[in-house]
């Protein structure tokens, strides 16, 4: 099953919906939390918002987890070392208050098992890949980087 | 519980997080020190037995909104400070880090923030309160180090 997290702050419906029709297109399965409870789609299930509980459940049954670029998607599909494909709200139409989730993309480009979609055509190809490798709190550059730098400020002061 | 240091003139750590988010945090930084040099606090026991830290204590878990459980905790830390006698404190969060950090300052000792990959626009309030009181304060993202006058050497994310 694809789970899709939208936060809990605003919606965003500009990825829910290429989320519906991609999974009207191609028969997906696909739950939604959508922080909008007025919103309607077609071909998905959709909340607004989950119980601890419920996401807990959800996640145990996710095989590819869909969000927007916001930290706790990220920390989620790491945790739970599921692929995570993201999109990034733009402040440009009105999705968030500045444009930091872009720089999160960056910051996130290339990481093992976290996908980057800025549009629907990425998004589609993504979906329909079964090769997409889990995300993990494995070593990256940055993260031996901090490491390092505070392991000197420790021992050779 | 006596471990001997990784060598005579190594220095004391003192690793302090709550649970959840922090916690997961400081193990990963941690990792990059010898563990016979680190005693860890928590907020939750159960966390540093599973992590298979031999060496560590546990204080109240605190928050502003609870002023009785924050002096419990500081009471409970200024003991383990006391047992304890780091040479270095360093701390992810939440609020009892900034205790921890507020006595390491009185006594003199080095104190390290590393303020969680979570607060990715805006440095979390307990690092903002801990800034007076940190040696060397650090933000997972460049934008953030910037606006608060800390520094950013790398990311766990």
């Amino acid at each position: 099953m694809i789970f899709v997290t939208v936060g809990t702050q605003l919606p965003f419906d500009r990825l829910v919906s290429m989320i519906d029709e991609l999974a009207g297109k191609h028969a997906l399965q696909v739950f939604a939390q959508t922080a909008d409870p007025g919103a309607s789609y077609k071909h998905i299930d959709h909340a607004p918002y989950l119980t601890p509980d419920e996401y807990d459940d959800i996640i145990a049954r996710t095989t590819i987890l869909v969000g927007h670029a916001g930290i706790g998607t990220i920390l989620t599909a790491k945790k739970v070392e599921k692929p995570v494909i993201v999109m990034p709200r733009k402040a440009s139409l009105g999705e968030h208050r500045n444009e930091h989730q872009l720089a999160t993309a960056r910051h996130l480009e290339g990481q093992e098992g976290v996908y980057i979609a800025h549009d629907r055509a990425t998004l589609s190809e993504l979906l329909n890949r079964n090769d997409l490798t889990p995300a993990s709190f494995r070593d990256t550059p940055e993260k031996t980087r901090l490491q390092q730098f505070l392991r000197n400020f420790v021992y050779e002061a | 519980m006596t471990l001997s240091p990784s060598s005579p003139s190594a220095p004391r750590i003192l690793a302090v997080a709550s649970a959840g988010g922090h916690w997961h945090q400081l193990g990963q930084i941690c990792a990059a020190f010898d563990p016979a040099d680190v005693t860890y606090v928590t907020t939750l026991d159960g966390l540093p037995q599973k992590s298979g830290f031999e060496r560590f204590a546990l204080v109240q878990d605190c928050n502003k909104n609870a002023p009785v459980k924050a002096l419990r905790c500081t009471i409970q830390m200024a003991g383990v400070l006391m047992r304890t006698r780091p040479d270095v404190i360093i701390t992810t969060g939440a609020l009892p880090g900034v205790i921890a950090l507020v006595l390491g300052w009185v006594m003199r000792r080095r104190t390290i923030w590393v303020d969680s990959i979570a607060n990715a626009e805006e440095a979390s309030s307990s690092g903002k309160l801990a800034k007076r009181f940190a040696t060397l304060w650090l933000s997972q993202w460049e934008s953030v180090a910037q606006a608060e006058g800390g520094r950013y050497e790398g990311s766990l994310l």
